[in-house]
């Protein structure tokens, strides 16, 4: 009894230890795996969620939220869109916000707090092709608001979503000269038998070859 | 902790004997509760943390004749069709193209490999508008398991995307 005890409460203790409680995230992603290892990171990021639909969307890190500030700021300069303080704070201070709609609808989207976008359809930021793909000008201002800094940008898609969408984000990329990017996987083990399973058996490294 | 205080046993004169009670407390309840809170923590623990695959883009160059040129014939172009479906053909010759998937893409890819100079090799991989996000990057990830560095992602010529479209319906795809 006392020794079932003992090892009840290690292990109680072990998950309390281990849990890391993950706010409930707002948009909901099954993302594809990846035999990559590297843990994404979490400071500084761009994060670009394409949900299943092709939907973009646009959050930034809490933590920057100097950088969220001037983000928001250069785009209601140079689109005219005459944001309020308190529809900008929606985005800056709110966390785990992110931007969904297009320019000429970011006003009557930042005018609702998050509690209300739940329950309401996201017309996503438009990014199919390079005419009208507004992820260009995006990635214009977080470059700008993150000079000095290294910014991390992150891709995660959803399994279902199509590759068109991606592609627009990958062009946005591009036209922005942002030509490292990460796209968040969930990790699995390399297949045996393959060239880097050999590689890695053979150097002793968890390494990805690159 | 005397409780069996007060009078109505008989004592010998001067001694004050409590009754030997047990110390032992039943634990049963702790233990409940300490499972209770393990399969809680359980379920609710994330273990995996995600990961993330690093991408390096080309650069666009503006005219096609300062793009690194390659032998034909140590290139094999992946086209990513619709359901999972994968296209491939070697060289420039896409009429050719052959229908395969994702379970056998990995020894088609390695046989190439094996039958080209490691130099010249090449894989170019096309995702068609119908590939979905979860088979670009499953391509992608099966570059770096297969060891291979040098891939380009390029967009798909109209023509080509008839030709998948052809090839699609001569093997009775929807």
């Amino acid at each position: 009894m006392t020794a079932m005890c003992d090892v009840a409460f290690l292990l109680l203790s072990f998950f309390i230890l281990a849990t890391k409680f993950k706010p409930p995230e707002a948009l909901s992603v099954v993302t594809p795996s990846s035999v990559s290892t590297k843990v994404a990171p979490e400071k500084d990021v761009v994060l670009v969620t394409i949900d299943k639909d092709g939907k973009v969307y646009l959050s930034v890190s809490d933590a920057n939220s100097s950088e969220k500030k001037d983000m928001i700021d250069a785009i209601n300069t140079s689109k005219n869109l005459g944001l309020t303080d308190a529809e900008k704070n929606n985005f800056v201070k709110v966390p785990n916000s992110y931007i969904g709609a297009p320019f000429s609808q970011l006003k009557s989207y930042l005018d609702k707090n998050p509690e209300e976008l739940r329950n309401v359809v996201k017309p996503g930021i438009p990014a199919k092709d390079s005419t009208n793909n507004e992820m260009v000008d995006w990635f214009r201002v977080a470059q700008d608001a993150f000079q000095g800094k290294k910014m991390n940008v992150l891709v995660k898609g959803d399994d279902a979503s199509k590759y068109p969408a991606f592609q627009g984000v990958i062009i946005a990329l591009k036209k922005n000269d942002l030509m490292k990017f990460q796209v968040v996987t969930s990790s699995v083990p390399v297949p045996e038998g393959t060239e880097l399973y050999k590689f890695q058996q053979k150097t002793g490294t968890k390494e990805v070859a690159q | 902790m005397d409780t069996s205080g007060g009078g109505g046993h008989k004592k010998g004169p001067g001694v004050k004997k409590g009754k030997k009670l047990s110390t032992r407390v039943d634990l049963t309840p702790m233990v409940d509760l300490g499972f209770l809170l393990i399969t809680f923590f359980i379920f609710t623990t994330t273990m995996s943390q995600p990961t993330a695959m690093r991408l390096f883009l080309p650069k666009d160059v503006k005219n096609p004749e300062e793009q690194n040129k390659v032998k034909n014939s140590a290139v094999i172009t992946l086209l990513l069709g619709k359901e999972d479906r994968i296209f491939y053909y070697e060289g420039d010759s896409a009429a050719g193209m052959k229908p395969t998937d994702f379970k056998k893409v990995r020894d088609i890819v390695i046989d190439k490999k094996n039958r080209t100079d490691p130099k010249d090799f090449v894989v170019v991989i096309k995702p068609t508008v119908d590939a979905t996000y979860k088979n670009t990057v499953n391509i992608l990830d099966e570059m770096t398991i297969d060891d291979i560095h040098r891939y380009a992602m390029v967009d798909i010529t109209p023509d080509e995307y008839k030709l998948i479209l052809a090839t699609e319906a001569a093997n009775g795809i929807k």
